[in-house]
C-alpha cells in the first residue's frame, strides 16, 4: 500500500509545486484552477491509501517474499453475468440523444437509467446472477 | 529462492458465486445474449478490440478520401464542406474512438488483469458499462453523417467561436458532442477500474516494482485520464450551454472568453496525448524483451520515465496555444522541452534492451522496431514545435500535421505490434507470420511516403485544412508521394484483414508461443474465465521465465544475472 501512496503523493506534490509556479508567473485562472483541482485529485486518495498503509498490515501482494498459498481464498464476488450495464447505456444512449433530437427522448432514457439502477443495485445485494 | 523451483500452487476458487460456480466451465448464456450480459474482462476486452479495429479502417478510409482529394491541386472528389466534415470526423474517430480505446479498452483490459494475476477487472459491471457508453457514443458521434447538415465539421478541435450555435447550425455538431460524452464517461470509467485493479488484485508476491512495463504504463494511463476526462466533459457541457440555453462562456459578445475553451480544451488534449502513448510504449517495452531474450534495460528507470512523463504532461497544455498571444510562453517551452528527457530515457531503454540480445525479428518484433524509429522521428520534430520562435513559423502548416502523424502511425505500428504479440493469448491462434511481414513493410514505408512530404510542405507553408490549394501547384508533386503513402498504409490494413481472414483458427498457438516472460503466458490460450488454474510463484517482473527457465531466472529486477556456469577447468 505504501507505494501506491507514495505514487499518488508524489505526483499531487509535483503538480502543486508546478500549480503554485504557474499560476504566479502567468496570473491566468483557468490553467492554475485546474492544475490545482489536479493536486488535490491526487492528494485525496494518496493521503487515504498513506493512512491504511500505516494502520494495516502488509497484504501478500505487498510482501516481496509471499507465496501462493498466502493469496488462497476469498477476494470477492463476481457476478457471472449481468444485464444491467447494457440497460444503463442505452439508458445514457438516449438521455444523449434527448440533448440532440428532442426532450421527448428522456423518457425511454430516464425510464431505463431508473430500471437499471435499481436492478444493478438489487443484483448487487444478491450478489449476482449466474 | 529455493521456492522458484517449487511446483506452482494450484490455485483454489478465489471468488464466489452465490448461485455456485464450476471452476473449469463457465455455464450462462450463448450468442448474443452473452455478449449483451457479460462482465468477463476478457470477452469485453475483445468487444473492444473488435469495435475499435473498425473504427480505425472507418477512420483510415477517411483519410484516404482526403488524400485523394489532395492529390490535385483542385481535387473535385469531395465538396469544400464536405472536407471539412472528413478531416473533423477523420481526427475523431481515430483520437476518441481507436487509438484510446484500442489502448484501454482492448489491450489493457484483456492483459493488465492476466498481468498482475487477478481474476477480473475490480469493477466487472462497470467495465460492462464503459463499452456499451463507448460503443453508442461511436453510433452517435458517426451517425452525423446521416443528418441533413452532415456530421461536424469544425475540426476535431471545436474552437470556440466556431463551433459556436451561429457558425456551425446543425445537429451533427451536437451529436458530436453526445458522442464525446458518452465516450468520456467511458475512458473515465475504465480508467477508475484499471487503478483499482493494479492496487488491489495483485498476486501475492506482485509487488508495485514486479508489475510488468505495460501494467505500469496502464496505471499511470488510467491517472491520467481520470486527472484529464473530466475537464474535457465539463468543456462539452459548456459548450452545449452555449450553443443551446444562451450562456456565453466562450463568446465575447457576452463577457465570455473564447480562448477559455481552448485552455480546457488542450488541458484535456495534451495529457490525451500521453493517455495516447503510453499504453502504446508499454505493448513496445514488453515485446522488444521478449524477442530480445532479455529483461527491460533499466526497469526502474523506465517507471520513473513514465512517471515523469505524466507528472510534466499536466503543465504543457498551452504549447498547442503559443500563437494565442495570450500564453506565457518560457513557462510552456520550458514544461515541453522538459518532456524530452524522460521520453529520450525511453528510447535508450528501448535500445539497451535490444543491445546484445538475442533478437527474433518476428512481425510483432519488427512492428516494435519500426515503432521505435518512427516515434523518434515524431519525437524529435515536436522538440522543433516545442520553441515559440518555430512554432510560430509552422503552426497550422503541414509540418504539425507531419509531426503528429509520425506520432500517432508509431502508435498504429506498436498497436499492430501488441496485436501480432497477445492476439495469440486472447484467440488461442498465432496469426501468419509471412503476411504480417508484408503487412509490416508496407505499414512501416507507407508511414515514412506519408509523412516526409509533408514536413516540407509545411516548411514550404502549406497549411492544415484546406481541400484545394489552385495557386500553388509546385505543392502537388509531394502532395502526390503523400497520397502514395497514404495508399501503401491502407494496403498494409487491408493486409491485416486478409491475414485475419487467412490465419482464422488455423495456427494453434499454444500456452507461451513467445518463450514470454510475463504473467500472462503462464495461464492458458484463450485464458480460462477468471483467468488462472495455478500460479507461479512471483519474485522478480518476469515470473513465468523464471518458472521456465530456473538456470536463468531473474535475482534482482532490472538486473539480468544470469548465473554463470561453472566451467570445468581446461587441463
Amino acid at each position: 500500500m505504501k507505494t501506491e501512496a507514495k505514487l499518488l503523493l508524489g505526483l499531487g506534490t509535483f503538480f502543486g509545486l508546478m500549480c503554485a509556479v504557474y499560476w504566479n508567473w502567468s496570473l491566468e485562472d483557468a490553467g492554475g484552477v485546474m492544475m490545482f483541482c489536479g493536486m488535490l485529485l491526487c492528494f485525496i486518495p494518496g493521503s487515504y491509501y498513506w493512512w491504511w498503509s500505516r494502520h494495516m498490515k502488509p497484504r501478500a501482494e505487498d510482501d516481496p517474499n509471499a507465496t501462493q498459498a498466502q493469496g488462497a481464498g476469498f477476494i470477492a464476488t463476481f457476478p457471472g453475468t449481468s444485464i444491467w450495464p447494457f440497460t444503463l447505456g442505452m439508458g445514457a444512449f438516449f438521455v444523449v440523444l434527448a440533448l440532440v433530437f428532442g426532450i421527448w427522448f428522456l423518457i425511454p432514457g430516464l425510464f431505463l437509467v431508473a430500471w437499471a439502477l435499481f436492478g444493478g443495485t438489487a443484483e448487487g445485494r444478491r450478489g449476482g446472477k449466474h | 529462492m529455493t521456492d522458484l523451483l517449487d511446483p506452482p500452487v494450484q490455485l483454489p476458487p478465489v471468488h464466489e458465486e452465490v448461485h455456485g460456480h464450476d471452476h473449469e466451465e463457465h455455464h450462462g448464456p450463448t450468442g448474443i445474449l452473452k455478449w449483451l450480459t457479460t462482465t468477463d474482462h476478457k470477452i469485453i476486452g475483445l468487444s473492444y478490440t473488435v469495435t475499435s479495429v473498425i473504427m480505425l479502417i472507418i477512420g483510415g478510409i477517411f483519410a484516404e478520401i482526403i488524400r485523394a482529394q489532395l492529390a490535385t491541386p483542385n481535387g473535385s472528389l469531395v465538396s469544400l464542406a464536405q472536407y471539412n466534415e472528413l478531416f473533423t470526423m477523420h481526427g475523431s474517430v481515430m483520437i476518441y474512438l481507436f487509438a484510446g480505446p484500442f489502448a484501454f479498452g482492448a489491450l489493457a483490459n484483456i492483459m493488465v488483469p492476466i498481468q498482475i494475476g487477478a481474476p477480473d477487472m475490480a469493477y466487472p459491471r462497470l467495465n460492462a458499462l464503459s463499452y456499451w457508453l463507448y460503443l453508442t457514443g461511436a453510433i452517435t458521434m458517426l451517425s452525423g453523417f446521416f443528418t441533413a447538415g452532415g456530421a461536424a465539421n469544425f475540426g476535431w478541435v471545436a474552437y470556440a467561436p466556431l463551433s459556436n450555435s451561429v457558425n456551425t447550425p446543425g445537429t451533427g455538431a451536437d451529436l458530436w458532442i453526445g458522442g464525446l460524452l458518452l465516450t468520456g464517461f467511458s475512458a473515465i470509467f475504465t480508467g477508475v477500474n484499471l487503478c483499482a485493479t493494479i492496487f488491489y488484485l495483485r498476486a501475492p508476491g506482485m509487488t508495485m516494482f514486479r508489475m510488468p512495463i505495460f501494467t505500469w504504463n496502464m496505471l499511470v494511463t488510467a491517472i491520467l485520464i481520470l486527472l484529464a476526462f473530466p475537464v474535457l466533459t465539463a468543456g462539452l457541457i459548456m459548450l452545449y450551454c452555449d450553443r443551446h440555453f444562451g450562456t456565453h462562456i466562450f463568446s465575447v459578445q457576452g463577457g465570455g472568453v473564447p480562448v477559455l475553451w481552448q485552455h480546457i480544451f488542450w488541458f484535456w488534449g495534451h495529457p490525451e496525448v500521453y493517455i495516447l502513448a503510453l499504453p502504446f510504449f508499454g505493448m513496445a517495452t514488453e515485446i522488444l524483451a521478449v524477442f530480445s531474450r532479455k529483461p527491460v534495460f533499466g526497469y526502474k528507470g523506465m517507471v520513473f520515465a513514465t512517471l515523469t512523463i505524466a507528472a510534466l504532461s499536466l503543465g504543457v497544455w498551452a504549447h498547442h496555444m503559443f500563437t494565442t498571444g495570450v500564453v506565457l510562453l518560457p513557462f510552456f517551452s520550458i514544461m515541453s522541452l522538459l518532456i524530452a528527457v524522460p521520453t529520450g530515457i525511453k528510447i535508450f531503454n528501448w535500445i539497451g534492451t535490444m543491445w546484445r540480445g538475442e533478437i527474433w525479428f518476428s512481425t510483432a518484433m519488427l512492428m516494435a522496431i519500426g515503432f521505435v524509429v518512427t516515434f523518434l522521428i515524431g519525437g524529435l520534430t515536436g522538440i522543433y514545435l516545442a520553441s515559440p520562435p518555430l512554432d510560430f513559423f509552422t503552426h497550422d502548416t503541414y509540418f504539425v500535421v507531419a509531426h503528429f502523424h509520425s506520432v500517432v502511425m508509431a502508435l498504429v505500428l506498436a498497436a499492430m505490434g501488441g496485436l501480432y504479440y497477445w492476439g495469440p493469448k486472447i484467440t488461442g491462434y498465432l496469426l501468419n507470420e509471412r503476411i504480417g511481414k508484408l503487412q509490416f513493410w508496407f505499414l512501416f514505408i507507407g508511414t515514412q511516403v506519408f509523412t516526409f512530404p509533408q514536413y516540407a510542405l509545411g516548411l514550404d507553408g502549406m497549411p492544415r485544412r484546406v481541400a484545394v490549394y489552385p495557386h500553388d501547384p509546385q505543392w502537388k508533386w509531394l502532395n502526390d508521394w503523400s497520397t502514395f503513402g497514404a495508399i501503401l498504409i491502407g494496403i498494409s490494413t487491408v493486409l491485416f484483414v486478409v491475414n485475419v481472414a487467412v490465419s482464422w483458427k488455423k495456427y494453434p498457438a499454444g500456452d507461451n508461443p513467445w518463450d514470454a516472460q510475463t504473467l500472462e503466458w503462464f495461464t492458458t490460450s484463450p485464458p480460462p474465465h477468471h483467468n488462472f488454474y495455478r500460479l507461479p510463484p512471483i519474485r522478480s517482473e518476469r515470473p513465468t521465465w523464471d518458472y521456465n527457465h530456473p538456470e536463468h531466472r531473474s535475482i534482482e529486477h532490472g538486473t539480468d544475472h544470469e548465473v554463470p556456469l561453472e566451467k570445468e577447468p581446461i587441463s
